[in-house]
């Protein structure tokens, strides 16, 4: 017998024949009729046919003609002067998205009993929908609205009153419920059963009464509501955070990822005109499928935060700080870090930062001959849909850069004790607080270089020599890799406030005032520079990732991290379970 | 190739000059003695004079907001004019009409909406897309200002400008 565990090839899928459209086609084994007609180019229309989701087939707008071959009297089937079996149309329109393709099936995508059906169904479903476009947070986005230019009547035949259901109804902390808008399509129903295990939807009521509704008592609030509104075909699930904020068709929609955890969940980034909007999942099968939790999704509202450094400060000798460009600011930094020797210098960095940014991070502690460098490590409640209990979102590349301890987090503790026994005379702190980890005001303040690098100002930008304005995720390139070893790419959504900069070109200046060379002048060439030191990133460029990534680290990451250290972040969010 | 223009042969009288100049004195004073006696008008005595009584019906002007005979602002903060709008002059930012207000079912207005007259270039496109007849173009032209802020019209001077617009089709009914 052959051992059990051995892997053996899996067994070749069996490829059917299917008719679509009057064209044969070849369909793998249990492909489902709508994505085969997708594949042969023919769009069927749906409202709840989600592929991630069961089907239901309540919607009734995939429907289509199906037929099988003709069977002679030997059970054979019935060929055709073509060569083809001969197809038997069944008389009545077939739903598409609950069957599978068999051998020899026909399928008809545009007959003219399919573009009545579809004419029926978009009338049954505008009866009693509101004509309130104007206001929808979805119009733009909204399938009724493209199916009813594309397959629905230019006007309505209803003269009755139409049935007034429940508005405005906060079914959620994070979602407002429009049931007048809902075509009952229970898309919502069956993610937040599958897919969040929160079993909380469903409707009552019968006919046109049918009504969405959580269940009484019970706040819809799971970590991943918000992908409900997604899925919502039409504008019943409206995001709060989002609602009456933006039409969609301003938004510009920029590929990135997600920054709040260790998964990294693949999104899409709404902006307009440099203020960020919203962030929606992007489908990405190996990292997050099509959805991502509601505490990534809002912890963005911080880049757009009044108290932005948006100008470089130094402080002056009666210990105020002045705004001052960026070249006095940068040379001051220079000039107080080459005064101190390897060993009374300590850096904290972030394993928020880009695999870039920790790249040239190495190469500022090697110009500066410094070995204590640590990331604060983050630690959360993980869950087992996608939310990392790593909250740090490139802790893997931290580690593979050399910044990071083996154990992220371990030398930490002898950096802030240090500053607090004041042995490290120098701290470069780069998007990390040092006051937050422990180390006192008092000795903060007393350190006679304290560098940092900052988006928002905090205990340690109140207390540094220097502090240099750097950008937040939405306003960066760059690279990160995610728990599992699997390298992402950050794209720039929107432009970082006032005078602000890209972190990595901070530390290339710093660098480059403290050595005199490097020839780095776009993120690419970063890139390349590390591509060529670093052999797991050998052969890549930024370009190559591409829009899904790649993986580069194949073991399972391991969950080293020391568990004392709080979660924090900065703005505010909703608190993750 | 040089091109020969015939010269006029000038009679005698046109050579002397006086009678031509003679006879255009005799216009002036015909037309002063008209103008004296009240039955010509030479030029409109802009600005104590206005254009106003003169201007065809289909005349664009400043675009204006308008309030409906129920009180109600017409605008629901669609953002289509804005969208629209090719000098990108309209800057609108939604909000939401708090619970308890007399018109909550709309759900959404206009928080604050701005347009930048020295951008607008009086299309009419933003009237054009309205899908709830809320904006449209007065026939005030002279639009002026000391500086650039006070060019930007505001939801206050827009509503002023508009006022009340009676007849229109009120779509926000409870049938809807």
């Amino acid at each position: 017998m052959s051992n059990p565990t051995t892997t053996t090839a899996p067994p070749p899928v069996q490829m059917l024949n299917v008719q679509v459209d009057g064209v044969w086609h070849q369909f793998p084994k249990g492909t489902r009729v709508i994505e085969a007609c997708s594949q042969a180019g023919a769009y069927v229309p749906r409202y709840c046919y989600h592929p991630k989701l069961s089907s239901p087939g309540n919607c009734r707008m995939c429907l289509i003609e199906m037929g099988m071959p003709k069977m002679g009297a030997d059970r054979k089937p019935e060929m055709g002067p073509d060569g083809k079996p001969v197809i038997n149309w069944i008389p009545r329109p077939q739903i598409s998205c609950a069957q599978d393709v068999a051998e020899g099936m026909g399928l008809r995508t545009d007959s003219p009993m399919v573009q009545e059906c579809r004419k029926g169904v978009m009338e049954f479903l505008l009866i009693n929908h509101p004509l309130d476009c104007t206001i929808c947070d979805q119009a733009g986005e909204c399938r009724l609205q493209e199916f009813s230019v594309e397959y629905g009547q230019d006007s309505s035949r209803f003269l009755e009153e139409k049935v007034h259901k429940p508005k405005h109804v906060d079914l959620g902390p994070r979602i407002t419920l429009d049931d007048e808008r809902c075509i009952l399509c229970s898309r919502c129903i069956r993610f937040t059963k599958e897919i969040a295990h929160d079993d909380a939807l469903g409707f009552v009521d019968r006919g046109s009464y049918s009504t969405l509704t959580a269940h009484k008592g019970v706040p819809f609030d799971n970590n991943y509501s918000l992908n409900t509104v997604d899925i919502c075909p039409v504008g019943a699930l409206t995001s709060n955070d989002f609602r009456f904020k933006m039409r969609v068709w301003f938004l510009k929609e920029t590929k990135s990822i997600c920054t709040s955890c260790g998964t990294g969940c693949n999104t899409v980034v709404g902006s307009r005109q440099d203020v960020m909007y919203r962030q929606t999942p992007r489908e990405n099968n190996e990292v997050n499928s099509v959805w991502m939790c509601d505490y990534g999704r809002l912890n963005f509202h911080f880049l757009h935060d009044e108290k932005r450094l948006t100008n470089p400060q130094v402080r002056l000798a009666d210990h105020t700080m002045s705004e001052v460009d960026w070249k006095d600011a940068l040379s001051r930094a220079v000039g107080q870090l080459r005064s101190f020797k390897g060993e009374e210098i300590a850096i904290i960095a972030s394993a928020r930062m880009t695999n870039e940014e920790l790249y040239l991070t190495r190469r500022l502690a090697d110009a500066l001959k410094c070995t204590l460098m640590d990331v604060v490590p983050r630690q959360g409640e993980g869950d087992d849909i996608l939310l990392s209990a790593d909250r740090n979102p490139n802790t893997a590349g931290a580690r593979l850069l050399g910044v990071a301890a083996a154990t992220p987090g371990a030398k930490l503790r002898e950096i802030i004790e240090g500053v607090n026994a004041k042995r490290i005379h120098a701290l470069v702190c780069l998007g990390e607080d040092a006051a937050e980890q422990g180390a006192t005001a008092e000795a903060l303040h007393d350190l006679p270089c304290l560098v940092t690098t900052s988006i928002l100002p905090n205990g340690t930008t109140a207390a540094s020599t220097v502090v240099l304005p750097g950008s937040g995720f939405a306003e960066k390139r760059g690279s990160m890799i995610n728990v599992k070893g699997r390298l992402q790419r950050l794209n720039r959504a929107i432009n970082a406030p006032g005078n602000a900069r890209d972190d990595w070109e901070i530390l290339r200046d710093l660098i480059l005032g403290l050595t005199g060379s490097n020839g780095l002048y776009m993120v690419e060439d970063l890139f390349r520079a590390m591509a060529n030191d670093v052999k797991e990133f050998a052969g890549l460029s930024l370009s190559k990732i591409g829009d899904l990534g790649v993986q580069i680290i194949q073991e399972e990451e391991k969950k080293a991290v020391p568990t004392d250290v709080e979660e924090t972040r900065t703005g505010t969010l909703p608190t993750p379970p | 190739m040089a091109i020969t223009i015939q010269r006029p042969n000038l009679t005698l009288k046109e050579k002397m000059y006086f009678p031509a100049i003679l006879g255009g004195l005799a216009t002036t004073i015909r037309h002063a003695f008209r103008m004296l006696t009240g039955k010509t008008h030479v030029a409109m005595q802009y600005p104590e004079e206005k254009w106003d009584s003169h201007l065809p019906a289909y005349y664009r002007g400043a675009p204006a907001l308008v309030k409906d005979e129920h009180g109600r602002e017409r605008c629901v903060a669609c953002q289509l004019c804005e969208f629209i709008c090719p000098p990108r002059a309209i800057k609108i930012t939604p909000g939401e009409i708090p619970e308890g207000d007399k018109f909550r079912k709309v759900e959404k207005y206009p928080e604050a909406f701005d347009i930048d007259m020295i951008r607008c270039i009086y299309c009419g496109l933003c009237e054009e897309v309205c899908p709830e007849a809320a904006i449209f173009l007065q026939k005030d032209y002279a639009i002026t200002g000391e500086s650039r802020g006070e060019m930007v019209h505001h939801k206050e001077k827009l509503y002023e400008l508009g006022g009340l617009k009676t007849g229109l089709v009120h779509k926000w009914n409870d049938k809807k």
